[in-house]
C-alpha cells in the first residue's frame, strides 16, 4: 500500500505573486534531487502528459543555465533559466523563463525548491515567485501548458473533421 | 494540533485563502471572494474548518471584541460561507465551503498538471531506489 503512491501535489498561493507547490515522495531526498536535476531523468517526467521532452540541458552550479524543450503536439515549448543557489540535496534556486511569450526575460519567475527528508520520505516545496499578480495568474491559467495542449488537440479534431 | 491537521485534509478550503486577492480579477461572482479577502475573516474560516464553534470561542481565539467578530460573521453568513444554529443559549457557527469552489477549480487544472509530472517522477524514483539497493548488495 505504501510503495509507490506518494500523494498528490498541493497548490497554494501564500502571497498574490506566489505559487507554492508541495508534494511528498516516497524516496530519500538525495534521490529526489537526482531525479530533479539529472537531464536524462528530467526527460522522463517534466512534460507530464503534455508532450515529450526532446532536450534537457542542466549546468548545475550558481550562474549555470538550464533549458528544457518539450514537443507538445508538434509545437516546441521551451523553458530555460539560470541557477542562483545550488545546495545539494536540500535547496535549489533558479530563474524560470517561458520562451513562448513576448519579452520572456522580463517575466522571469524565481523558483525555490526545498527538500526535507523524514523517515525515508521527502517533502518537496516549490515556491514560484513572479513579478506581480498578473504574471502569477497567467502561469496558473496556462495550466503549465496543459490547457494549451488541450486546445491544440481540440483544434486538430476540428481540422480533421473539416478535411 | 492534530485536530487542525485532520480538519484541513477533511475541509480543503483554507489553502486557497491567500489567493483571494488574486481572484478578484478573474471572478465572475465576487461576493464570496471579497468576503474572504479580509484576513480576519480568513482566520475565522480557518478556525471553523476545524469544526463547529460557538461565537465565544471565536472571540477568545481571535482576540477581538465580540462586536467585531459578529460583524465579520455577518459578512460571511451573507455569502453563505458560514452557517449558524442555536444550541441552547449558544449560537454555533460552522463552515460552508461550497461558495469557494470556483476558487478551487481555478487552481485545480494547474495542480493536475503538476500531479501528472510528479506521478512520473514517482516511477523514476522507484527505479532509483531499486538501483541503489542492487548497488548495496554488490558491495
Amino acid at each position: 500500500m505504501t510503495t509507490t503512491t506518494s500523494g498528490t501535489a498541493k497548490v497554494t498561493t501564500p502571497a498574490d505573486n506566489q505559487i507554492l507547490i508541495t508534494r511528498e515522495f516516497n524516496a530519500p531526498k538525495h534521490l529526489v534531487w537526482k531525479a530533479y536535476t539529472t537531464p536524462e531523468l528530467v526527460k522522463r517526467w517534466w512534460a507530464g502528459e503534455n508532450g515529450t521532452v526532446t532536450s534537457a540541458t542542466i549546468d548545475l552550479r550558481p550562474g549555470g543555465t538550464w533549458r528544457y524543450v518539450m514537443d507538445a503536439g508538434g509545437r516546441d515549448v521551451i523553458f530555460r533559466g539560470e541557477y542562483r543557489e545550488v545546495v545539494a540535496p536540500d535547496r535549489l534556486v533558479n530563474t524560470e523563463v517561458y520562451e513562448g511569450i513576448p519579452d520572456p526575460d522580463e517575466h522571469a519567475g524565481l523558483v525555490t525548491v526545498t527538500l526535507t527528508e523524514k523517515d525515508g520520505r521527502t517533502i518537496m516545496e516549490m515556491l514560484c515567485e513572479y513579478r506581480d499578480r498578473t504574471d502569477r495568474d497567467a502561469v496558473i491559467e496556462s495550466g503549465m501548458e496543459g490547457g494549451m495542449q488541450t486546445s491544440m488537440d481540440a483544434l486538430e479534431k476540428v481540422a480533421v473533421s473539416l478535411a | 494540533m492534530s485536530e487542525a491537521t485532520t480538519a484541513h485534509s477533511r475541509v480543503d478550503v483554507f489553502p486557497y485563502g491567500y489567493m483571494i486577492a488574486g481572484m478578484a480579477r478573474a471572478a465572475t461572482t465576487t461576493d464570496a471572494f471579497n468576503a474572504v479577502a479580509e484576513p480576519r475573516r480568513r482566520q475565522i474560516l480557518d478556525l471553523l474548518a476545524q469544526g463547529e464553534r460557538p461565537v465565544n470561542d471565536l472571540v477568545a481565539l481571535l482576540g477581538l471584541a465580540q462586536p467585531q467578530v459578529s460583524k465579520h460573521l455577518r459578512v460571511l453568513r451573507e455569502v453563505d460561507l458560514v452557517r449558524v444554529r442555536d444550541e441552547g443559549r449558544q449560537r454555533m457557527y460552522r463552515l460552508n465551503a461550497g461558495p469557494l469552489k470556483p476558487l478551487h477549480d481555478w487552481l485545480s487544472r494547474y495542480e493536475a498538471s503538476w500531479n501528472k509530472r510528479f506521478d512520473l517522477m514517482d516511477e523514476v524514483l522507484e527505479e532509483l531506489k531499486e538501483t541503489e539497493k542492487d548497488d548495496d548488495n554488490d558491495h
